[in-house]
């Protein structure tokens, strides 16, 4: 194996440890969290408790523990539906992809072609509409656009289901929703990306060598504002996350982000960290994933 | 090494002169733009209306008023010039809660970030300045928090520690300062190579000295841009844990919690939910039309 292989993976190793410590330390964080879990419970009841949860133990130990059983897929069971959290979150882990794998599919058919002609036209009316579009995008909390959309499209003109995940119909404004939360996002990377390359000698010489200008556009720019567009985009996946679990919410939708949101309500801690850690863990696994793919595209990282 | 840049070390006040020039150009190239003055004053009505709240408001944001409830916006054919963004469903006075919930959102905001920049900040410099074993550290600790949807984290310490406007504070400073750490460190490591920090290590300035006299100023302007566009992103946080219910509490109106409540009356009142979210927006809107042009007026490349 190559050795920036083994020196990433050793980071990551080290990252899944600190991403584990972190969601460890979620349920000790109030330093009793028996006391929050049951405050008007009998001490005979909290004992119980303490000890189920292991509790009595060092804190090294515990960490160790949770580590060791997190690895394996087991939290424990969830309070509230007593049974094991890890299937509860995997279950709905692919509620939760979809929606957010449809919504960028959705912001990318829009950003890619939108961001592309901005900057190519830059500084012209359609590059400043698209500019303040994404302002305005960005400066709307994504869980007051889904009730706006809801008030139009299912109050309003009743065209479509307020909430809920069983049919396309249902699925469309949450995927709307958060695309436009990602769609500002990747406009601007796009728009940037493709402004990085355009004023690049190799770009000048197509030009004046009488290379057609979209052709310009699509074979030497883009291909190279590509690789920068990937890494941005994965790097900002934790954040896509996030609005999927706004969205989610907000609509009904049962998947991990509404979950954990219910769970942290009902202070069901095996189900926030099982659900925290999963999420974290996907963030971790893109972001490896596009380290290596930078690598393999570019040769120059590999030398150094 | 250049010769030519020894003076600037030696003197450390000679760069003055021309730093306030800039500064002005700076300030000029700003208030020449109409959309940042737009978002300027956007911004200072906000702000003077949350310091005001409780002169200007027309009603108090708790007083219930049961046969008020659902009364809509004044333009409305049932609507009460009392009242002119309506009631919401026990008959409080909508306008009077959204200017007292600019007090919470700014103060979050600006709070937050505070503790944030004061975090990354510090990290970044010992990060870039010292590198070795600590960079290694700080930077393995800013991959663990970026692995994380930030909302998703602040969302769990906050139920945690149990919800309180001191809570959500915190804990949105303290998990959003990797950013911070992030930009600065790479700016310390081009200053570090250049020749008037090298020219006052050569002259014996210490360590310290030279990272708080000749590096940190030199990250000024990215940290103000940073930390302006990030007040904006810290309340669409706090807005966000208000409305999934682990905001400030609920003694004190916030337009997250406003927005919350209005969800469940959208079918029946559609300005409940409507103008809290548009003041949300405006807020943010004109941070960021003010932070963007910073950026533009502050930034020597463009």
């Amino acid at each position: 194996m190559p050795a920036f292989v083994v020196r990433r993976l050793a980071r990551l190793l080290v990252v899944i440890v600190g991403v584990s410590l972190v969601t460890f330390a979620i349920l000790h964080a109030s330093g009793d969290p028996v006391a929050l879990i049951m405050p008007e419970a009998p001490e005979a009841d909290r004992a119980v408790l303490r000890q189920t949860l292991g509790l009595h133990d060092p804190l090294p130990v515990q960490f160790a523990r949770f580590v060791g059983r997190a690895l394996t897929g087991n939290f424990g069971n969830s309070f509230f539906h007593r049974t094991p959290a890890f299937p509860l979150v995997i279950e709905r882990m692919p509620t939760t992809l979809l929606l957010t794998a449809l919504s960028m599919t959705l912001a990318l058919a829009v950003a890619l072609p939108v961001g592309i002609y901005s900057a190519v036209k830059r500084g012209r009316a359609m590059d400043q509409l698209a500019t303040g579009t994404v302002f305005l995008g960005q400066s709307m909390p994504v869980f007051w656009t889904g009730i706006m959309l809801i008030l139009l499209f299912s109050v309003q003109w009743r065209l479509l289901p307020v909430s809920g995940w069983d049919s396309w119909a249902a699925v469309l404004l949450p995927t709307v929703t958060l695309s436009t939360f990602t769609a500002p996002l990747l406009l601007r990377i796009v728009r940037s990306s493709m402004l990085d390359v355009i004023g690049l000698d190799y770009v000048r010489t197509a030009r004046a060598k009488g290379v057609s200008e979209w052709l310009v556009i699509g074979r030497h720019a883009l291909k190279n504002a590509a690789l920068p567009l990937v890494t941005v985009t994965g790097l900002q996946f934790g954040l896509l996350l996030g609005g999927a679990v706004i969205t989610e919410t907000v609509f009904a939708v049962p998947g991990v982000g509404r979950l954990i949101v219910g769970a942290i309500r009902q202070l069901d801690f095996p189900v926030v960290q099982a659900g925290v850690f999963m999420l974290a863990m996907i963030v971790v696994s893109v972001n490896f994933a596009i380290d290596l793919l930078y690598v393999y595209l570019n040769p120059q990282i590999r030398i150094r | 090494m250049a010769i030519g840049s020894l003076p600037s070390a030696a003197m450390p006040y000679a760069d003055d002169l021309p730093r306030a020039t800039s500064g002005s150009r700076a300030w000029r190239k700003f208030a020449r733009n109409p959309t940042a003055v737009l978002g300027a004053l956007i911004l200072l009505s906000v702000v003077s209306a949350a310091l005001a709240a409780p002169w200007i408001t027309p009603h108090d944001p708790a007083t219930q008023s049961l046969i008020r409830r659902f009364t809509p916006p004044v333009w409305a054919p049932d609507g009460n010039a009392a009242y002119p963004l309506g009631t919401d469903q026990v008959g409080r006075d909508i306008l009077s809660r959204i200017i007292h919930g600019a007090r919470i959102s700014l103060l979050v905001g600006v709070l937050a970030v505070v503790i944030s920049v004061l975090v990354g900040v510090t990290l970044g410099l010992i990060s870039g300045f010292v590198g070795g074993r600590a960079d290694t550290v700080i930077m393995t600790v800013v991959d663990i928090t970026w692995s994380f949807p930030q909302i998703l984290l602040a969302l769990a310490f906050v139920a945690a520690l149990g919800p309180s406007l001191v809570t959500v504070i915190l804990v949105l400073g303290f998990t959003g300062w990797e950013r911070y750490a992030r930009v600065v460190r790479a700016e310390v490591l081009a200053l570090r190579e250049k020749d008037f920090i090298e020219a006052a290590r050569a002259m014996g300035v210490g360590s310290v000295r030279i990272l708080v006299r000749h590096v940190l100023p030199n990250t000024f302007s990215s940290i103000v841009v940073l930390s302006t566009l990030q007040v904006a992103q810290a309340i669409l946080q706090e807005a966000a844990l208000s409305f999934l219910g682990v905001g400030s509490g609920r003694t004190y109106p916030t337009w997250g919690q406003m927005i919350a409540l209005g969800r469940d009356f959208v079918s029946v009142a559609w300005w409940l939910p409507t103008f809290p979210g548009l003041a949300i927006l405006a807020t943010v809107l004109a941070i960021n039309l003010v932070g963007d042009r910073l950026r533009d007026a502050l930034d020597p490349r463009v």
